[in-house]
């Protein structure tokens, strides 16, 4: 699968899709657009949520190291990009906004 | 006329139970938070439409919502629990070190006097303030930092900070307990603390009478007498009559001297209640029955409370902070049980009826007197 170039300094529309909780937190219903300038990343569309929707600091990612919650897994493309860099591209079709960025709970309930 | 609202938080979710002084009929509302963790929700004594309350998941952390209309609506406030500097290090289980790390907030105390000051006590122990509603919070750092930190350890539960009890008249002194580092004070409003340990014994630590280490697992003062404290700790009952300087047994006839919450009546100093528990590692009651204990002269000399709460198969545990008493001109006593069911004496403990028999696993109740 190819992904954007990490030089883009186009503005994307990202569909961000949020575990139920989450959404609840935000307060919204459905997914989450955000809009992202520059390079399409796990961290900068996290950095424009957490912005667009301040409740959900600490939420997904530690307050201080900004590292992703042990309990909170990253999918888009039926792809797990829970390991990758915060900093790799994300999907060239989450970038076009063809298709979501999955913000997921791990599947620890039993 | 007057009443009570009783605040249950549960392993998933918080409940609002409110009666009028008879206490017998009741309206339950909730859940609220619905799937989350609510370890402790309680009102303010200056404000009591304005209640706190820990919302918190492995999944998610922490989040901390407030109510200013007695829990019929609630707004998200701060989150951020950001220890004060380099956090340091602390003992892990089999000794080893291991950095402080926050987790969850297991305590909410709001002010004796202030509605927008409420104290915090958190997962790795530590203590935090707010001024402002619950908006933001500072660490008390001089807890955390204290020269004794790096060898506290955590209890089974975690390393908690799950007791906070304000004197009523001196805003500059404050007792904690921390699972399983111990009892301490401060006289300065948080700057410095004292570690108030003396006269506890744990066979659980190398050295049994430490300076800490010890597994203190709930601490209850009556407001009119703040110089004397009432201690449930891992093993043990125990009182001090001087500030926690120093510490005496009373677990007297107690059917095991092991348990979580300990409480003291709304106007008699010296009538005390715990609900022992088999362990260290059952933590269900002796012989399955499910009683209290009172004590009428401080401690010692303890009767079981048995009437109206299950005396055959039961084999649920009462947590620490899920104990209360109210002030109505007939005490009442409430305590809530991991199986969900929240029970009621409003004769003192004579004897006791369940409000609610199927709520999620209760961790923590706080009771208001509203008149």
């Amino acid at each position: 699968m190819s992904t954007a170039e990490t030089t883009d300094d186009g503005v994307h529309t990202v569909r961000i899709v949020l575990p139920a909780h989450l959404r609840t937190i935000a307060g919204v219903a459905g997914e989450v657009p955000v809009t992202v300038q520059g390079p399409v990343t796990t961290r900068s569309v996290l950095d424009v949520l957490e912005t667009d929707h301040p409740r959900l600091a600490g939420t997904i990612r530690d307050r201080q190291t900004q590292r992703r919650r042990a309990f909170v897994r990253f999918f888009a493309c039926e792809r797990d990009l829970s390991q990758d860099e915060p900093d790799a591209p994300l999907p060239d079709a989450v970038v076009q906004g063809t298709e979501p960025f999955l913000v997921v709970g791990a599947m620890a309930g039993g | 006329m007057s009443g009570v609202r009783v605040l249950v938080g549960t392993r998933k979710g918080a409940f609002v139970l409110t009666a009028d002084e008879r206490r017998t009929q009741w309206q339950v509302d909730g859940p609220h938070f619905a799937g989350w963790e609510i370890y402790h929700l309680k009102g303010s004594p200056a404000d009591p439409d304005r209640i706190f309350a820990s919302q918190t998941s492995g999944w998610f952390g922490q989040v901390v919502q407030r109510s200013d209309d007695g829990g019929a609506t609630w707004r998200q406030v701060g989150g951020d629990f950001t220890y004060d500097g380099v956090p340091g290090q602390h003992q892990w289980y089999d000794g080893s070190l291991r950095p402080w790390e926050f987790t969850r907030v297991w305590h909410l105390e709001p002010s004796l006097t202030e509605p927008d000051t409420v104290y915090a006590g958190v997962e790795d122990a530590a203590l935090f303030r707010s001024t402002d509603g619950g908006e933001s919070w500072q660490e008390l750092s001089g807890l955390r930092e204290h020269r004794t930190g790096p060898s506290w350890q955590p209890g089974a539960g975690g390393m908690c900070l799950h007791t906070i009890l304000a004197h009523p008249t001196d805003d500059q002194r404050l007792y904690v307990a921390i699972s399983a580092a111990g009892a301490f004070r401060t006289d300065d409003g948080g700057k410095t603390w004292l570690p108030i340990n003396k006269g506890l014994r744990s066979g659980e630590i190398p050295d049994t009478d430490a300076e800490v280490g010890h597994c203190v697992h709930r601490i209850a003062m009556h407001s009119s007498r703040p110089d004397t404290l009432f201690m449930q700790k891992h093993w043990d009952v125990m009182r001090s009559d001087d500030a926690g300087d120093s510490w005496h047994e009373v677990s007297g006839n107690l059917p095991t001297d092991f348990g979580f919450p300990i409480d003291v009546h709304a106007h008699e100093p010296e009538t005390v209640y715990v609900v022992p528990i088999k362990s260290d590692s059952e933590h269900f009651p002796p012989d399955g029955r499910l009683r209290v204990y009172r004590s009428r002269t401080g401690g010692d000399e303890w009767e079981a409370l048995t009437e109206g709460l299950p005396q055959r198969d039961c084999y649920v545990n009462v947590l620490r902070d899920a104990m209360a008493v109210d002030s109505l001109d007939s005490c009442g006593v409430y305590l809530g049980t991991t199986g969900g069911q929240v029970y009621v004496s409003a004769d003192s403990g004579d004897s006791w009826a369940p409000i609610v028999r199927d709520l999620p696993a209760v961790l923590s109740v706080e009771v208001q007197t509203l008149r």
